[in-house]
């Protein structure tokens, strides 16, 4: 499992949830992890129902097993100025800086600079080692910028290149590439079961793969239960309305005879979203990527689902060390006893990506 | 479908559109909360009621320009066809490009030979070719130019994604002052003053300064900055004042700002936010449309007492089985109890078999390929059932017992009702906070959007969700 896990995903997929959870997940069994979050939006703390987020490190959760989250919001002109204080023992010039505009610039205007910036912050953490030799982090874990500006985001090398040429950002730039471009890094992208955030991520997937960028994992967030399949509901289409109506007055359903037409509705949009979720699925199986699914929290997001959504994904082997090989991961296994020859009407495979055809 | 029960007042889209004073609507909000397929929408409805729109969009998605019948948007504004246009009405789209928009503003205020040099300047090229704050301020100058044209009655914009919805309303001004300031200024002192032997009249403060940046990000990169700057600098009164000009239309009568939500907890967090803003700001708030709101025709069977009726039928109808249900849309960590070889249930189990509902085996008639503990991608089978309206002509699947069929159906309306309720608590939360706006609310749609029927399917649940929010 790499060190540096970015979790990137289109806005509206639930991308810093997910960050969290994996970072819950992490940190099991006595591990460390840091949780950082790069855009300001103070995320982590809302999630974790806890004040904002300083320009810190501080412990936000402890996991089972009694593994530690740590969390951070860096802040790129907090950042600068570190960094100047570190190799220019700046000191109270950098107020002067700030009042000129100069960090402002550097830091919202000059092209990949910030990104440089927030990204070298989190590979130190990354990199960091204690008195002992060892890892401070087992893992860093990184809400980022959504998958539209995920692979410029991160390759701060090319941004920078072009402009700085020489001295430290350059520097800076290209040690944080060396750690973004290797194995320590995994980049996932979180989607819904839904066509514009599975085709963003197929592009964003094709993106950092020419930036030679280190693609782990899709992780589909908020899958709703399938609690009806189409067999049954054409059968509640045809003429068994005025049985379901009995039927369901016996279970204790009052004024049941006006509810049955409703209920045949509900399932017929249910029926239709299961059918666009799985050409979905069938889409994303062809990105050939390890994949993870979370459940939809119906009771909307807290910190309790955090821990449920942190526990599933250890359910599915994600942190699990020995289970993680590419491919390996779940939802890329194949295996399942094929079952009857189903119907002609689902009998029609469709491209490579259909193992399951009439299963 | 209605979901109301508090005081918002509705908002009607249809008036908004209608209102000829009305010149740009801007849809703003959080990322994935249907900004753009809103704009979209809305501008096909106010093309079909009579009037000339153009709609600018900032990133869409290949399928919402195909929904246009445009397959790649540009930077200049097609006509949309197939509009019934109602006479006068007509439909243009365009996407935002901001680098083309970006030279086309340096080539417009300044002459070919300065205009040669900015443009391949290295710093002009990554300026314009994106980063934080210049796609926000393209967008603000191509709605500056598309109004100046004066060729559309109605012109309504989508934002940026933006890391926050309030960066549409402060990168324009922060890259204007940024361009226009008086670091620019310090920078290209010593360039204008003749090189090193204008430091001397600099104090030590500013050319330790520039000294240190160029350290930090190499020598070359201020050479280019300030070859850059000096190039510009005839422009430079221009920027301001057109970042003014914009931010002054924006605040004007003729302007409605809509904020664009989903009934999710960070969504409206942000269009909250938003609204704060919009007034601090004296922008003109038309209201909130809310996306994807979900509503039961059996709303009056509550969550718990579908539940309760489907556990009943569970015992009458499976006594032989484990009648295990737990709380639907809420995971349980045991895996499903039963062995699929357990007797048939039209219940499929959940993607992961993580509710432990009982299980079915594969070879009956319920088909669904759902693993039982590992979640896999499906094979698209045929289209999924129409919305039943009197299918006779579908045999019954005896299958599947009228008992299972029942609680399956009763699951599915729990699992409704717990959605429903907590966008409802969601909404609430907004509506205590900002009781004045106006709100429209757009029922989900089962699917994804195509066509130019999918927008206006979109455009009469904005103009219904008017009704529907206000009915109280």
């Amino acid at each position: 499992m790499s060190r540096f896990q970015v979790v990137s995903g289109k806005g509206g997929t639930g991308k810093t949830t997910v960050a969290a959870a994996l970072a819950l997940a992490l940190a099991t069994e006595g591990r460390r992890t840091l949780l950082v979050e790069v855009e300001g939006r103070q995320g982590i703390a809302q999630l974790f129902e806890s004040e904002a987020l300083p320009y810190e490190e501080r412990r936000i959760a402890v996991a089972p097993g009694g593994g530690e989250v740590h969390a951070l919001a860096i802040d790129a002109e907090r950042a600068l100025l570190d960094y100047l204080q570190m190799f220019y023992k700046l000191g109270s010039a950098g107020r002067a800086l700030r009042k000129l505009g100069a960090i402002d610039f550097a830091t919202t205007i000059a092209p990949g600079v910030r990104d440089v910036l927030l990204t070298g912050k989190a590979c130190e953490a990354v990199r960091r080692k204690d008195k002992q030799g060892r890892f401070v982090y087992d893992h860093v874990i990184m809400d980022a910028p959504p998958t539209g500006r995920i692979t410029r985001f991160l390759n701060v090398n090319d941004e920078v290149a072009g402009l700085a040429r020489i001295g430290p950002i350059h520097n800076q730039a290209q040690a944080v590439m060396r750690v973004l471009k290797s194995p320590e890094t995994a980049v996932h992208l979180v989607t819904l079961l839904e066509e514009m955030p599975v085709q963003e991520t197929a592009d964003g997937i094709t993106e950092l793969r020419a930036a030679g960028l280190p693609v782990g994992r899709i992780v589909v967030n908020m899958v709703r239960p399938h609690l009806l399949d189409e067999d049954a509901l054409r059968s509640a289409s045809g003429g068994r309305r005025k049985e379901l109506a009995k039927v369901l007055t016996r279970a204790g359903v009052t004024g049941s005879a006006g509810l049955v037409r409703p209920l045949v509705e509900q399932a017929a949009e249910h029926a239709q979203r299961v059918g666009l979720e799985r050409e979905q699925r069938a889409v994303l199986a062809g990105l050939g990527l390890p994949t993870a699914e979370l459940p939809l929290m119906g009771e909307g997001m807290t910190l309790a689902a955090l821990y449920e959504l942190a526990s599933e994904f250890r359910k599915q082997g994600v942190g699990d060390e020995t289970a993680d090989i590419a491919g390996q991961g779940p939802g890329a296994s194949g295996r399942r006893g094929s079952g009857g020859g189903g119907t002609g009407r689902r009998g029609t495979g469709h491209g490579g990506s259909g193992q399951e055809v009439g299963s | 479908m209605t979901l109301s029960t508090d005081i918002a007042p509705g908002l009607d889209t249809d008036a908004l559109l209608d209102d000829r004073g009305i010149r740009i609507v801007v849809c703003c909000g959080s990322g994935g909360v249907g900004k753009t397929t809103t704009a979209a929408a809305l501008g096909v409805r106010a093309a079909e009621r009579g009037r000339k729109v153009v709609v600018l969009t900032i990133d869409p998605a290949r399928r919402l320009a195909q929904s246009m019948g445009i397959d790649q948007l540009d930077n200049i504004p097609r006509r949309v066809e197939d509009i019934d246009g109602a006479g006068s009405g007509e439909l243009h789209a365009m996407m935002l490009d901001m680098k083309r928009t970006f030279d086309e503003t340096v080539e417009a205020h300044t002459d070919a030979e300065r205009a040669g040099a900015i443009l391949e300047n290295p710093f002009y090229q990554s300026l314009s070719a994106g980063f934080a704050g210049t796609q926000e301020y393209m967008a603000m100058e191509k709605l500056g130019q598309l109004r100046a044209r004066d060729e559309w009655d109605l012109i309504i914009v989508d934002t940026p994604p933006s890391r926050s919805a309030l960066d549409f309303l402060d990168a324009p001004k922060r890259l204007g002052s940024f361009l226009d300031g008086k670091f620019i200024r310090l920078l290209i002192a010593p360039a204008k003053i003749g090189g090193r032997a204008g430091m001397k009249f600099l104090n030590v403060g500013m050319s330790m300064m520039t000294g240190t940046l160029g350290k930090l990000l190499g020598g070359q990169f201020l050479r280019d900055v300030q070859t850059f700057v000096t190039a510009m600098d005839s422009m430079f009164g221009g920027f301001r004042t057109r970042a003014d000009a914009t931010y002054k239309l924006l605040q004007a009568p003729g302007t409605a700002f809509l904020v664009v939500a989903t009934p999710e907890r960070d969504a409206l967090r942000e269009a909250a936010y938003f609204v704060e803003r919009l007034a601090a700001e004296e922008m003109p708030l038309a209201g909130l449309v809310l996306n994807r709101v979900h509503g039961s025709g059996a709303a009056r069977l509550s969550a718990e007492r579908a539940l309760a009726a489907a556990e009943n039928l569970d015992d009458v109808g499976m006594a032989d089985q484990p009648a295990g249900n737990a709380g639907l849309g809420e995971p349980v960590d045991a895996p499903a109890t039963t062995s699929p070889e357990t007797p048939a249930s039209p219940l499929s189990p959940e993607p992961h078999g993580r509710t432990p509902h009982t299980s079915r085996p594969q070879d009956r008639a319920t088909r669904t390929p759902e693993p039982h503990d590992v979640p896999e991608p499906h094979t698209p089978s045929a289209p999924p059932v129409p919305p039943t309206a009197d299918g006779d002509d579908v045999p019954p699947c005896d299958a599947v017992s009228v008992e299972q069929l029942a609680a399956g159906l009763l699951r599915l309306h729990a699992e409704r009702m717990q959605v429903v309720a907590r966008e409802q608590r969601t909404r609430d939360g907004f509506t205590a906070l900002h009781p004045e706006v106006p709100v429209a609310e757009v029922a989900a749609l089962p699917g994804d959007v195509h066509d130019l029927s999918g927008l206006r399917a979109i455009g009469e649940r904005l103009a219904a969700g008017a009704a529907q929010a206000g009915a109280a």
